[in-house]
C-alpha cells in the first residue's frame, strides 16, 4: 500500500486560514482539511463543507426511544402484567408520558454523541497529524491546513507552492504507512 | 475609530474575558492548573473529603446491615432526610445543565467561562442524589425491581407510579449530563494531550480525547451535536425537577397535593444550583488565578439569576399559602398554618429568611459585585434550600388527617452522618476534577474572544457591536 502523505501549512489568524481555505477550494482541491483550536464560523462556507447530517440520526433515535418507551409501558401494563391500579385503565397513557419522554431524550442523546463520533470517524488514534510535533499547536493557538495525498490534484511540488502562495508557513510533509 | 459614539454599557458587555489574553494565554491559564505541582493544600482537602466519604461508606454499610430503622424515621414521618437530601442534591445539579443548555440556546456567551465547572458540579451532585433513593428503600439488593426487566416472578414495575418516573427521569438526566460534559471536554482533553510533558499524561489524555485533531470537518458535526444536546437537555432539565415534584404532587397529603409544585421546584432547583456554582466558583477562581476568564461580571450575572429565582421561590411560598386559604380545604389550611406556626416553625422561618429575604440584597449592584457578600449569601441560599425540602417533606407528613397519628421527627446521628457523608463524595469528585481536567472550556472561551472573529481588525468596532445585536 502506498504511503499516505499529508502536506500541512501553518497560519496565524482565523482571517488568514479562511482566505487560504477559500483559495484551495477554488483551485479544485477537495481532500483537504483545517485543523484549528476552535470552530471558525465562515471557514465552513469557505471550504464548502455540507451541512451536518447528524439531525437525521438523532431524529431516528428519538423516534425509536419514544416507541420503545410507549411500547414497553403499553405492553407490560396491558398484556404482560395487567393490574388495576387506582381504578385507572390499563393503558392510561397520560401516566406514561414521563417515561416515554425520558426514553426519547435518552436515546436521542446517545444518537447525538455516538452519531457524531461515527460521522467524524472517532475514536481514531493514529492519524498522521497527531504524530507530528509541529502540529501540537492546532489545539492551542495556531491554524493549519492539510492536504491529503488522496486528493486527485495532489502534487508534492505544486501543492506545496500553492500553500506557500496562500500564506502558509512552516509547510511540512507528514507520512504514515 | 469612532469610539466616542458607543455607550459605555455596550462596550463593557462585549468584554467576556478581561486582560486581553491571547489564544495561547487562555490555553496556558486553564491547562496549567492541571500541570503544575500538586499543591499541598489539595492533598489536605482531599484527605479530609476522603475521610468524610469513608464515613459515608461505613454509614451506608451499617444502614444496609441494620435497615433504615437506624434513621429517625417512624410513623407518620416515613420520609425525612433521605428524600430531603435527594431533592436537595438533584436541585443543586440543575444549574449546570441550565448554564450549558438553556443559556447556550439563548446565545448567552458569558456562559462559556463557567459552564464546564457547573456541568461537573451537576454530575457530582446527581451522583450524590442518586444514592439517596437507592439506599432509602432499605433492601437495596431489591432495587433492580425498579428496572423493567423480565424476571422469574413475571412482575413488571408500575409505570403509573411517580416514583418510577423518577428513576427514568433522574437516570436519563445523569446519563445525558455525563454525555454533554464529556462531549464538551473532548477538544480540551486534546489540548492537554498536545501539551503533555510526560508519557502517562499523553497516553491518558490521548485515550480520552479519542484522537481529536481539531478538523473543521469534525467541528461541523461537533457543533451540531452540541446544539442538539443543548436542545434536548433543555426540556430534560425542566422535566426532571417537575417529575421529582410529582413524587409529592400526585399524593393526597395536605401541603403536597398542589399544582404549583412543578414550576416551583424547578425555580428552587435553579436557585440552589446557581448558589452552589457561586460558592465553588468564588473559591476556585481565587485559588487558581482564573480572574481574567471568570470575571466579576460573570459572577454578577449569576447573582442576578439567584435574585430572580429566589424571588420566584418567594412568590411560590406566598401562593401556596394563598391557595391553602382560598381553596377552603380545611386540612390544606391547617397544614400551612402548622408549617408557619407549628412545631417546625423554626425550620419554616429559617427557609423564609434564607431563601426569600437573603437574595434581595442582590438588588444592589454593590452587593452583586462583592465577593464576600455573594460567597456568604450563596451558602445561606443553599442552607435555605435544604430547609425548603425539609419543610415540605416533614411538616406535611408529621401532622396529616388524623391527630391520633401525629408525631415529631428527630434525626438520628445516622441521618446526620449520611447527609454530611454525601458531601464527602461530592467534594472528592470535585477535587479530582479540578486537579486533572480543564475546569474552563478552553476552546469555547477562545471562540468568544474578539480575535477569534475572522473579520477581526478588518472593520471598526461599531460594526462589531451592530452585528452583535
Amino acid at each position: 500500500m502506498a504511503k499516505h502523505k499529508v502536506l500541512v501549512a501553518e497560519f496565524d489568524t482565523p482571517a488568514e486560514i479562511v482566505s487560504a481555505a477559500g483559495k484551495l477550494q477554488a483551485a479544485g482541491y477537495r481532500d483537504y482539511d483545517a485543523h484549528i483550536p476552535f470552530p471558525i464560523h465562515g471557514l465552513d462556507k469557505a471550504m464548502k463543507i455540507p451541512d451536518s447530517k447528524l439531525g437525521w440520526i438523532v431524529l431516528a433515535c428519538g423516534i425509536t426511544g419514544a416507541s420503545i418507551g410507549l411500547g414497553l409501558q403499553w405492553w407490560s401494563s396491558t398484556i404482560e402484567y395487567p393490574m388495576v391500579i387506582g381504578g385507572k385503565p390499563f393503558f392510561s397513557f397520560q401516566a406514561f408520558v414521563p417515561v416515554t419522554f425520558a426514553l426519547t431524550i435518552l436515546l436521542s442523546a446517545f444518537g447525538t454523541v455516538f452519531g457524531m463520533f461515527a460521522l467524524n470517524g472517532l475514536p481514531r488514534w493514529h492519524h498522521p497529524v497527531l504524530m507530528h510535533p509541529n502540529l501540537r499547536r492546532m489545539t492551542d493557538d495556531k491554524f493549519y491546513l492539510s492536504v491529503e495525498s488522496d486528493d486527485p490534484r495532489f502534487d508534492l511540488t505544486k501543492t506545496r507552492d500553492l500553500l506557500e502562495q496562500v500564506g502558509g508557513k512552516r509547510i511540512a510533509l507528514l507520512e504514515t504507512p | 475609530m469612532p469610539e466616542a459614539i458607543l455607550p459605555a454599557s455596550l462596550v463593557e458587555e462585549e468584554k467576556l474575558v478581561s486582560g486581553n489574553p491571547s489564544f495561547h494565554d487562555i490555553t496556558h491559564l486553564v491547562s496549567e492548573v492541571t500541570e503544575r505541582k500538586t499543591p499541598m493544600a489539595w492533598y489536605i482537602v482531599l484527605a479530609l473529603s476522603l475521610g468524610i466519604l469513608a464515613a459515608f461508606g461505613g454509614t451506608v454499610m451499617y444502614l444496609v446491615w441494620a435497615g433504615i430503622g437506624i434513621w429517625g424515621l417512624q410513623q407518620p414521618v416515613g420520609w425525612a432526610w433521605d428524600i430531603t437530601n435527594f431533592v436537595f442534591w438533584v436541585g443543586i445539579g440543575h444549574a449546570g445543565t441550565l448554564i450549558s443548555a438553556i443559556l447556550f440556546l439563548f446565545r448567552q456567551k458569558w456562559r462559556t467561562s463557567i459552564n464546564r465547572f457547573a456541568e461537573a458540579m451537576t454530575l457530582f451532585a446527581v451522583a450524590c442524589a442518586l444514592l439517596f433513593p437507592g439506599i432509602h428503600v432499605g433492601r437495596i439488593w431489591m432495587t433492580y425491581y425498579l428496572a423493567p426487566l423480565p424476571n422469574a416472578m413475571g412482575m413488571w414495575p408500575n409505570f403509573r407510579s411517580p416514583l418510577l418516573w423518577d428513576v427514568f427521569a433522574v437516570g436519563t438526566y445523569g446519563t445525558v449530563s455525563l454525555l454533554f460534559w464529556y462531549v464538551g471536554l473532548i477538544p480540551d482533553l486534546a489540548t492537554l494531550r498536545d501539551r503533555a510533558k510526560t508519557k502517562t499524561r499523553a497516553m491518558l489524555y490521548g485515550l480520552f480525547s479519542l484522537g481529536w485533531r481539531g478538523s473543521m470537518r469534525h467541528w461541523i458535526n461537533y457543533e451540531r451535536a452540541y446544539l442538539i444536546l443543548a436542545g434536548i437537555s433543555t426540556p430534560l432539565v425542566l422535566s426532571v425537577h417537575t417529575i421529582v415534584s410529582f413524587d409529592f404532587a400526585t399524593s393526597v397529603i395536605p401541603g403536597w397535593h398542589t399544582t404549583i409544585f412543578p414550576p416551583y421546584f424547578v425555580a428552587g432547583a435553579i436557585f440552589s444550583g446557581f448558589a452552589m456554582v457561586v460558592t465553588l466558583m468564588v473559591l476556585a477562581r481565587q485559588l487558581f488565578g482564573l480572574k481574567d476568564l471568570v470575571t466579576i461580571g460573570h459572577l454578577e450575572k449569576m447573582n442576578k439569576i439567584i435574585l430572580l429565582t429566589g424571588t420566584l421561590v418567594g412568590y411560590a411560598y406566598a401562593m401556596e399559602f394563598f391557595i391553602a386559604w382560598y381553596s377552603g380545604g380545611e386540612y390544606e389550611r391547617f397544614a400551612f398554618i402548622n408549617r408557619a406556626f407549628g412545631p417546625y416553625a423554626w425550620a419554616y422561618w429559617t427557609m423564609i429568611t434564607c431563601n426569600v429575604i437573603s437574595p434581595q440584597f442582590f438588588w444592589f449592584k454593590r452587593f452583586r459585585r462583592s465577593i464576600p457578600v455573594m460567597f456568604v449569601l450563596s451558602i445561606v441560599v443553599n442552607i435555605g434550600m435544604w430547609f425548603e425540602r425539609f419543610v415540605i417533606i416533614v411538616t406535611s407528613l408529621h401532622r396529616d388527617f388524623l391527630p391520633s397519628s401525629w408525631g415529631y421527627f428527630m434525626p438520628s446521628k445516622w441521618d446526620l452522618l449520611t447527609f454530611i457523608g454525601s458531601f464527602g463524595l461530592f467534594f472528592t469528585l470535585f477535587l479530582l476534577f479540578i486537579r486533572f481536567l480543564p475546569m474552563i472550556a478552553i476552546a469555547e472561551v477562545k471562540s468568544v474572544t474578539p480575535q477569534a472573529d475572522p473579520h477581526f481588525g478588518h472593520r471598526n468596532e461599531g460594526d462589531l457591536v451592530a452585528e452583535a445585536h
